[in-house]
């Protein structure tokens, strides 16, 4: 059972060679074999999670740290003490994140197949969704800083290269796109600032990187549960719920997934043992029976071999990060700790020039790691990348940009909730971002025509309800909203990606007739805009099955019980609303704007149903619309499916009826439970009745008010505008929402128009006038004309030369004296040569001479 | 007995005279043989040493020079009579064509 999780660098591995087989060898391959490789690389990589989920389960949920054995160490300084092993973490958080990104992106493979034929660059298309797996799995498998902010980087390059992928599109389209990818691009660099100063931040107080080392316990809660359970001996142990302690909420949860649906069950083992335990405080235990899981029920008899269920055995300097701050803000004033290594570590940590408190430390992390996550996960005041990064073909909307990367952020917090939960202040801002994004974006997505812009500034609004939840503290609710959140927005962009298709294909058909009738009808193709809502209405009839779907994504986005978004998004407002009275944290208070943003989401949403499904068709191209291919409804098909009963992975306690007793079957808590093993601070929230009310009210109300606005055809009128913006007393508030809060124009004021001025006077007046023309006329010619005049004058001809031809005239006037005593006389030489000798001889006795 | 100081004085007058002949005589013939007396008066050198010191290597050595000095005659006197040939004179005065 052990070697199963070894598996896990495979995850990387399969589609980081679906990309290699597909990048170099795609431009020979066909599009059916090319789909197939992405296809099956990212199937492959569902399979492995499979198999590391089936380890987990069988493992009682205990991490693994996986070495990748061929890239031994990774970065290694001995000299200086600098280790960074490539090392994958396997464990509930990193699973259930794997979990998602592997089944809803190969979804996504399947549908882009359908999506992207007669692509010049189909094949590329899939190297970089491959490529954009691999990094994504970098990121979320990671066991350190750095392999985090490797995959964190990875998917922004692959965000970048599949934004702008249709850069070459005619008429000044493709310049748009490319212009949208840099822009997502750069938003995403200045968040990479934040990430990387965490990261620097992070080393230079704990002298490590990694998350959690190997010998270390992530949740002493869950290992004391688990060894107490273990020494009932035959029956083995289960782990209960630190929950139990925290929130007062204890009852056995067996670990759910959120995978594919087939998987209904949980991890039977557990319930098995579950009688003896003293952890169903709420009698409810028997219920939470599960299907049987297969062969991990039997292995639970052994039971697990427990050495510690704390991490007291181990020194400062063997811990991770996380654990790492907990010791260190513990300390008391002045007190030391031992690193382990002789050398202590105290509360005050040096910065050279200065020293800062722990405490101040982790809030400086923490701000910097939200800075990256505003940056990925599209908050205020990075979020303005992401509704212009539609511009990319829809299946990556889907997958980057709706179910996968944009969660980047969220996971990064959620991972880090131990330093969250050390710093309030970061917290609170957390919230407050959080909620601003969920309000203002939400109220922008009211006011758009774009099909696609509507869903951009609903995701943007629905990943400001996942960061104000980790505000709040109710990490597991954000991490559960995150993946209800993949399954129905991936399934709204599938579904808006059909329609465009659609409707596309209609216009071409209703351009082809008129092209038969009239010969020529050129710069209608140019016009024509097949995402604007303006151009549809009616194709519930065209279009049956996406209807349906986009339907079902509508009201679980909404919040509409018993569909998915219902619980996740009840979670996350019981939550703030729990931290707000009982706790009576001012984080809480500010979350109950989520109430607001979530009836606005309920609004645009049936808003969008109205103008797009709804209605009769307003143009040519909707009234030929036509169904998609298979490959893209079967897709939309499952995506529907999980969207109506992804919510009961996590059914809150005291539910009663509420849930018609699938609690048998789903179990409570199963997904908070799961997720307890890996998030320390996570805590199980109770059922609020009121907040469930409330919230469904608000949207209900939201859906009966927009069906009466842009209900019974009303939904264009007949001068195109929307009937908000016709109506005087609202054109304001739409006009608003429609110019998207004049975001970008403030940000185009207050950043790009300066920076452009900066950059024209540093080109036109500091580089060309000054530099070239004077700088490089007058110093530069100059002094090097100068300085060549020195050199070839006084330098080269006077000293150089002179010297070589002095050399000559000396030696010419040497010899003309010497050439006189070679006479050619012999006598002379014989006389030379009697003076040599005696020269030679007087020279040898001198010191007989001398005595 | 004749004392050596006496063999030496003889050698360096002889030598004298030799190296004197060679200097200032004009005809190649008598240059020659005032060549020839030096080599004799070395070989009287070495003999008036080797008999002093009462060791045979200065014998030996007056041998090999009366060889060598053999040898130097035969390729003189080819050489004055070839040049004589040429220039129909022996006079060494006349002989001053390699001059600088």
């Amino acid at each position: 059972m052990q070697s199963l999780a070894l598996i896990a660098p495979l995850i990387i591995l399969l589609p980081s060679l679906g990309t290699i087989i597909n990048f170099f060898w795609g431009p020979k391959l066909n599009e059916r074999f090319s789909s197939l490789i992405g296809i099956t690389a990212s199937a492959s990589t569902f399979v492995v999670w499979l198999v590391l989920f089936s380890y987990l389960n069988g493992n009682y949920y205990q991490p693994a740290i996986v070495d990748l054995p061929i890239l031994d160490g990774w970065i290694r300084i001995p000299s200086v003490g600098l280790e960074i092993p490539w090392q994958q973490r396997i464990d509930t958080l990193s699973v259930t994140m794997m979990g998602f990104v592997t089944f809803v992106g190969t979804l996504i493979h399947i549908y882009a197949s359908g999506y992207m034929h007669g692509d010049p660059r189909y094949a590329r298309f899939f190297a970089y969704l491959n490529m954009f797996l691999a990094f994504m799995l970098i990121l979320v498998s990671g066991n350190n800083l750095l392999m985090l902010f490797v995959g964190w980087e990875g998917v922004g390059l692959c965000s970048y290269l599949l934004v702008g992928f249709w850069f070459d599109k005619k008429h000044g389209v493709g310049l748009k796109n490319s212009n949208a990818a840099r822009k997502a691009f750069v938003a995403n660099r200045i968040g990479d600032f934040g990430m990387l100063m965490a990261i620097f931040l992070a080393f230079w107080t704990f002298g490590t990187l990694d998350l959690y080392k190997p010998t270390e316990v992530t949740n002493p809660h869950m290992m004391e549960a688990l060894a107490s359970g273990g020494g009932h001996g035959e029956e083995g142990a289960a782990p209960a719920n630190g929950a139990a302690e925290e929130g007062g909420h204890g009852e056995e949860a067996p670990a759910g997934e959120e995978g594919a649906g087939d998987h209904t069950g949980s991890a039977a083992q557990l319930v098995s043992l579950a009688s003896d335990l003293p952890i169903d405080q709420e009698g409810d235990h028997g219920e939470a029976a599960a299907e049987d899981h297969g062969e991990s029920a039997s292995e639970g008899h052994a039971g697990p071999v427990i050495a510690y269920t704390d991490n007291t055995h181990l020194t400062f300097s063997q811990l991770g990060i996380f654990a790492q701050a907990e010791r260190l803000a513990q300390l008391g004033e002045g007190e030391t700790l031992e690193r382990g290594d002789g050398t202590t570590a105290g509360r005050m940590i040096n910065f050279g020039a200065f020293e800062l408190d722990i405490d101040t430390v982790i809030t400086l992390i923490t701000l910097f790691m939200l800075l990256g996550a505003t940056g990925k996960s599209a908050q205020i005041p990075l979020f303005v990348w992401l509704p212009d990064a539609m511009a990319g073909p829809t299946p990556v909307s889907a997958l980057i940009h709706a179910a996968t990367m944009v969660t980047a952020g969220v996971y990064m917090m959620v991972r880090a909730n131990s330093l969250f939960h050390l710093a309030e202040f970061s917290s609170l801002v957390v919230t407050i971002i959080g909620v601003l994004t969920a309000l203002s974006a939400g109220y922008v997505a009211m006011g758009q025509f774009d099909i696609k812009k509507v869903l951009a500034y609903s995701t943007v609004s629905q990943l400001g309800f996942m960061v104000a939840a980790v505000g709040v503290g109710a990490y597991g609710a954000a991490m559960f909203h995150m993946i209800t959140h993949a399954f129905f927005k991936a399934l709204l962009f599938l579904g808006s990606g059909s329609v465009i298709h659609g409707v596309e294909h209609g216009h071409h058909h209703a351009h082809e007739h008129k092209h038969d009738d009239h010969g020529h009808d050129e710069h209608h193709a140019e016009t024509f805009d097949p995402q604007d809502m303006r151009n549809m209405g009616g194709l519930r009839r065209k279009m049956p099955i996406t209807y349906a779907t986009y339907l079902i994504g509508t009201l679980a986005l909404a919040g509409l019980y018993p569909f998915a978004g219902f619980w996740s998004k009840d979670e996350i407002l019981a939550d703030s609303w729990v931290a707000a009275i009982q706790d009576g944290k001012f984080a809480g208070f500010v979350a109950l704007g989520l109430f607001v943003a979530a009836a606005l989401t309920a609004f645009y949403m049936w808003r969008q149903i109205e103008m797009v499904f709804h209605g009769s068709p307003r143009t040519e191209a909707a009234e030929q619309a036509s169904e998609s291919v298979w490959s893209m409804t079967v897709p939309l098909v499952i995506l529907a499916v999980l969207s109506l009963l992804g919510g009961f992975l996590n059914i809150p306690s005291g539910i009663g009826l509420f849930s018609f007793g699938l609690q048998g079957v789903f179990g409570e808590h199963t997904l908070s439970t799961w997720l307890e093993y890996s998030v320390v601070h996570l805590h199980v929230g109770a059922f609020q009745p009121l907040i469930a009310i409330v919230s469904l009210v608000l949207a209900v109300a939201a859906i009966i008010l927009a069906n009466r606005i842009y209900g019974s055809n009303k939904a264009i009128n007949s001068e195109g505008l929307d009937p908000l913006e016709a109506n005087p007393a609202s054109r304001p508030i739409f006009a608003l929402s429609n110019a998207r809060l004049y975001w970008d124009e403030i940000y185009g004021r207050l950043f790009i128009t300066p920076f452009n001025r900066t950059a024209a006077f540093l080109a036109n007046v500091v580089d060309m006038a000054f530099l070239h023309d004077y700088f490089h006329d007058s110093v530069i010619t100059k002094g090097f004309n100068g300085i060549g005049r020195l050199l070839s004058h006084p330098i080269d001809l006077g000293i150089i030369d002179g010297a070589v031809n002095g050399i000559g005239r000396l030696t010419r006037w040497i010899s003309g004296g010497l050439r006189r005593t070679q006479a050619g006389y012999v006598r002379v030489y014989a006389v030379a040569l009697l003076i040599g000798v005696v020269a030679v001889i007087v020279f040898m006795l001198l010191p007989v001479l001398q005595g | 007995m004749v004392p050596t100081e006496a063999y030496i004085i003889l050698s360096m007058v002889l030598f004298a005279m030799g190296a004197m002949g060679v200097l200032l005589r004009r005809n190649a013939i008598v240059v020659f043989m005032s060549v020839e007396l030096m080599l004799n008066s070395a070989n009287i050198a070495l003999v008036a040493f080797s008999r002093h010191w009462n060791q045979a290597d200065g014998h030996l050595f007056t041998f090999f020079v009366i060889t060598v000095a053999a040898a130097e005659v035969a390729v003189g006197l080819a050489l004055i009579v070839a040049i004589f040939r040429t220039k129909q004179s022996i006079n060494i005065d006349e002989l001053h064509l390699m001059e600088g």
